[in-house]
């Protein structure tokens, strides 16, 4: 009974917490809901007995994600309410009624037809975020690596794209230098 | 009603991912764009993990993992694209990012 | 001889191909020249064939080409020229020729003088079609032909409102008779399987009589619509509108009597249906006392003389529905000349009244217009049928045979009409050229018409005159091919009292025509006189409503009706489909475009569309495969 107090409770907030970032005018409302709905979501997947999810999805997610666009956040300006012209309501609405109510067909036809078979079945017996370490280091090692790779590669565009003035490495340089340069910048401010 | 299956989890699955395809559709601000994609992932990360809860199978949940790590790649590098467009062109509306046409 | 058969069908067709290079052109004299020249051309060739006709009695034959050969139909360009042909192509061809002369002095002021030879000549060689050709599919070209020439030619002053009306309601007249005319072609072609006037002649002897009475019926519609048989006759009147010689030569002489001819040529179908040749006679009586009593107190010189070719056509019917077809031919050959000459001769008067036609206000012309009044007068005399003109002959032998065939009723009637018929003529002839001149008062200056124009008019008065006495040789002639019934009044006293009593019947009628009409009290009659405002005044000058019945009753709905057939049913449902088909492609092409317009927005919307085309598909697909047992 709790399980279900539990899934409804959240599942409503979740989905307000959602509607709320796809509709409000207000970037600001619209990054606060998404954290809040990543909470929610975490708890879902307490719920689900997949705790190391749950907490990686509280630090990755809510953590290191929603700070990320936190910081875009500042450049942008975001006291200016988002002007959106609308297109055909709809056709929007619509549509994603349509796709939805299609993917629940979807996913009930095999579950009817109870064609599923687990691959990798759990362990009985281990707590889950051990069974999550069983599997992870040994049947998905391979993109386990490759996911790390790809982490490596996307921290380094991010420095790159971001960044100002790469072209001059501060550190191989000695003080004289740096000084020149402040002095430059000086004198054209003041020109 | 009171014994939560995986349908349930699956209906809500779909009812958020609608909702993301609502703000995927909808948004003109890029960056309001990438939180709509945000949802849509959210959204499959529960699918999955209801299944892997309902069948007893792990994969379920390793997919939610790779998701996760993905999505937060991907968070690095598109925020990173935005900042240098914004810097070119000052803003980031939708309807004004039309070079790729014809 | 087959050379003077050519010559005679297409000299007039040259003649108008060479006016019509100059049709846009003002006026050239040898435009008009040329034409009439080809005329005397193919009047010397119809000379040449008549002479060959009459002395060997041997039909000249042809066929140009073949028209169509398709399964079991065979129709061919085919002319045969016989004793009917040659009279008739005589006729044709002295009319037109006079005509076109005296045109070239009459049309002289007219900027649209080319156009009008082209026309004239157009029409000449379609009535050449229509009398030469060998079968029912030539003779229905030919029909045609002179409707629509006769159509150009009403209307040849097409900016006058009422000249387009007029050659309108005349065309569209004659196509409800051409109507009934091909049923019977058709209904010829199915029972006989020929359209050949000789092959199919003789199979219908073998027909049945119900057929032969329909057949009769339809052509014989086709006949009233082209001479003017009631209830298609309110077009003849209006035609009058076209220049003068254009009535001389159509309206009188010509396409009018097409639907004779067609009657005599189909002589064998109609002696085997006599019932339906009453009917014919009875209508032509009826026509001919109809037409006359309207001319009576009509005011305008050309519609009298258009009502009294109506009466006359109305003899002749009369006449072929007895079975005396070699009487009505003979009637119609006189009738084209004198009814010609009077036609020009009023054309003459119209000219030096400045386009008035109304004869209460001329009077007196005799003095200014002495060769016109000579002329008219004799046309209106052998109008009358006095002897020893051309009408005493034709006429008085189309009283002699309804008298002979005991239908008195019709003898009757067609006498009352002589009488009428001279009163009328002379009723114009008084107010035109006698009586106080009353035109001077108004303001018109007359004068006599081109001296070359007078001399044009000579050989039809000629021939008006003199063409009763070769009746004997006509009858040699003719009946080698028409029934040869003489009609003979057994008792010598009832025929000379019958002969004697017409003329004094005529001769008074002419006389009180005169003594009304001459009197020095006749005034322009204003509308309001006792006598206009009177009943039978009113009705007769109406045309007894007719016309006004058929503007009411028939194109009045017609027209509303073809209205609600163009904005309801044609624009409404016709065009929008065709449109809606064009517009949903345009659209469509549209709507896809936002496809490609780069637009980030656009496209994910496109790409959530993709999707769920694609999620449908797949549901459709497993369910299928579900509840067919394809898929494992």
């Amino acid at each position: 009974m709790f399980e279900a107090i539990a899934f409804y409770l959240f599942a409503f907030l979740t989905i307000s917490m959602f509607y709320i970032v796809v509709t409000t005018q207000q970037a600001l409302y619209a990054l606060t809901a998404l954290a809040a709905g990543m909470i929610f979501i975490s708890a879902f997947f307490f719920i689900l007995g997949a705790d190391f999810l749950g907490a990686v999805q509280i630090i990755v997610y809510t953590g290191a994600v929603m700070a990320l666009y936190a910081f875009g956040m500042m450049f942008f300006d975001t006291t200016r309410d988002v002007k959106e012209k609308q297109g055909n309501k709809f056709i929007i609405v619509g549509l994603s009624t349509l796709s939805a109510v299609l993917v629940v067909l979807i996913f009930a036809a095999p579950i009817v037809s109870d064609n599923i078979v687990a691959l990798y079945p759990m362990v009985e017996g281990a707590g889950n975020t051990q069974e999550v370490g069983m599997v992870l280091f040994t049947k998905y090692l391979i993109p386990f690596e490759v996911a790390a790779v790809m982490l490596l590669v996307a921290m380094i565009a991010g420095i790159v794209l971001a960044g100002k003035k790469m072209d001059l490495s501060l550190t191989l340089m000695n003080d004289a230098e740096i000084r020149d340069i402040d002095e430059d910048k000086n004198k054209k401010e003041l020109s | 009603m009171m014994e939560i299956g995986l349908s349930h989890y699956l209906v809500l699955s779909t009812i958020l991912f609608a909702i993301g395809l609502v703000g995927v559709m909808r948004r003109k601000n890029l960056l309001l764009l990438f939180f709509s994609t945000e949802i849509l992932l959210n959204s499959v990360n529960i699918a999955f993990a209801a299944i892997s809860h309902y069948y007893g199978d792990l994969t379920g949940q390793m997919f939610a993992f790779f998701v996760i790590a993905i999505a937060a790649s991907e968070v690095a590098v598109g925020l990173g694209l935005l900042i240098v467009w914004h810097k070119r062109h000052n803003n980031i509306d939708l309807d004004t990012m039309s070079s790729m046409k014809g | 001889m087959e050379l003077f058969l050519y010559t005679a069908l297409f000299a007039p067709f040259v003649g108008s191909m060479f006016a019509a290079f100059f049709g846009a052109s003002p006026k050239t004299l040898i435009a008009g020249i040329v034409p009439s020249i080809m005329l005397g051309v193919s009047l010397i060739s119809s000379t040449v064939l008549l002479v060959f006709v009459l002395s060997t009695g041997q039909h000249v034959q042809v066929e140009m080409m073949t028209w169509m050969h398709t399964g079991n139909l065979y129709i061919p360009f085919g002319f045969n020229v016989d004793q009917i042909t040659v009279t008739m192509m005589m006729v044709v061809t002295i009319v037109s020729t006079v005509v076109h002369v005296y045109a070239i002095g009459y049309m002289s002021h007219d900027k649209a003088f080319n156009r009008f030879f082209a026309w004239l000549s157009a029409f000449v060689f379609s009535m050449m079609i229509l009398v030469m050709s060998d079968n029912f599919a030539g003779l229905f070209i030919g029909w045609e032909g002179v409707g629509v020439c006769s159509w150009a030619l009403i209307g040849f002053w097409y900016h006058k409102e009422s000249a387009t009306w007029a050659a309108n309601e005349a065309f569209i007249m004659n196509r409800i008779a051409d109507l009934g005319m091909l049923i019977g072609i058709f209904l010829i072609y199915w029972n006989t399987g020929t359209l050949q006037y000789a092959e199919s002649f003789e199979a219908m002897k073998h027909l049945d009589t119900d057929i032969l009475t329909s057949i009769g019926i339809f052509l014989f519609i086709g006949a009233m619509g082209k001479s003017a048989q009631f209830p298609l006759h309110t077009w003849l009147a209006d035609a009058m509108e076209g220049p003068t010689p254009v009535s001389a030569l159509i309206h009188a002489a010509t396409m009018v009597t097409a639907g004779v001819y067609l009657v005599v040529r189909s002589n064998e179908l109609y002696a085997l249906i006599p019932n339906v040749g009453l009917f014919i006679a009875s209508l032509g009586a009826f026509v001919a006392i109809f037409a006359a009593t309207m001319a009576l107190v009509n005011r305008d010189i050309k519609r009298v003389i258009a009502y009294s070719t109506l009466s006359q056509l109305g003899y002749m019917f009369a006449a072929a529905g007895l079975g005396a077809y070699w009487v009505a031919l003979f009637h119609l050959m006189a009738h084209a000349f004198f009814k010609a000459l009077l036609f020009l001769g009023g054309g003459n008067v119209m000219h030096a009244m400045n386009d008035e036609l109304d004869p209460f206000k001329m009077g007196g012309l005799g003095k200014t217009m002495k060769g016109t009044m000579i002329l008219m007068t004799l046309a209106s005399v052998a109008l009358a049928g006095l002897f020893p003109l051309a009408g005493f002959f034709s006429k008085d032998m189309i009283l002699e045979a309804a008298f002979v065939e005991h239908h008195y009723i019709i003898y009757t009637v067609l006498l009352l009409t002589a009488g009428l018929t001279a009163f009328y003529s002379f009723r114009i002839i008084a107010l035109i050229f006698h009586g106080e001149d009353r035109h001077t008062a108004l303001g018109f200056h007359p004068h006599e018409a081109y001296p070359f124009m007078i001399k044009a008019m000579l050989p039809l008065a000629v021939l008006a005159a003199i063409a009763g006495f070769a009746r004997p040789y006509y009858f040699d002639m003719v009946t080698a091919i028409l029934p040869d019934t003489e009609y003979h009044i057994h008792s010598a006293a009832t025929y000379w009292i019958m002969t004697i009593g017409t003329q004094l019947f005529v001769i008074t009628a002419i006389y009180f025509a005169y003594k009304k009409y001459m009197s020095s009290d006749i005034k322009v009659p204003d509308g309001t006189s006792d006598m206009e405002n009177s009943f039978k005044y009113k009705l007769l000058i109406n045309q007894y409503y007719i016309p006004h019945f058929y503007e009411e009753f028939l194109v009045k709905p017609y027209r509303s009706l073809s209205r609600v057939f163009w904005k309801e049913i044609d624009m409404k449902i016709v065009d929008a489909t065709v449109d809606g088909i064009a517009n949903i492609i345009y659209s469509t092409g549209e709507n896809t475009r936002g496809m490609q317009s780069g637009n980030l927005s656009t496209m994910l919307k496109w790409m959530v569309t993709g999707l769920v085309i694609l999620l449908s598909l797949a549901v459709a697909f497993g369910m299928a495969a579900k509840y067919t047992n394809l898929g494992v």
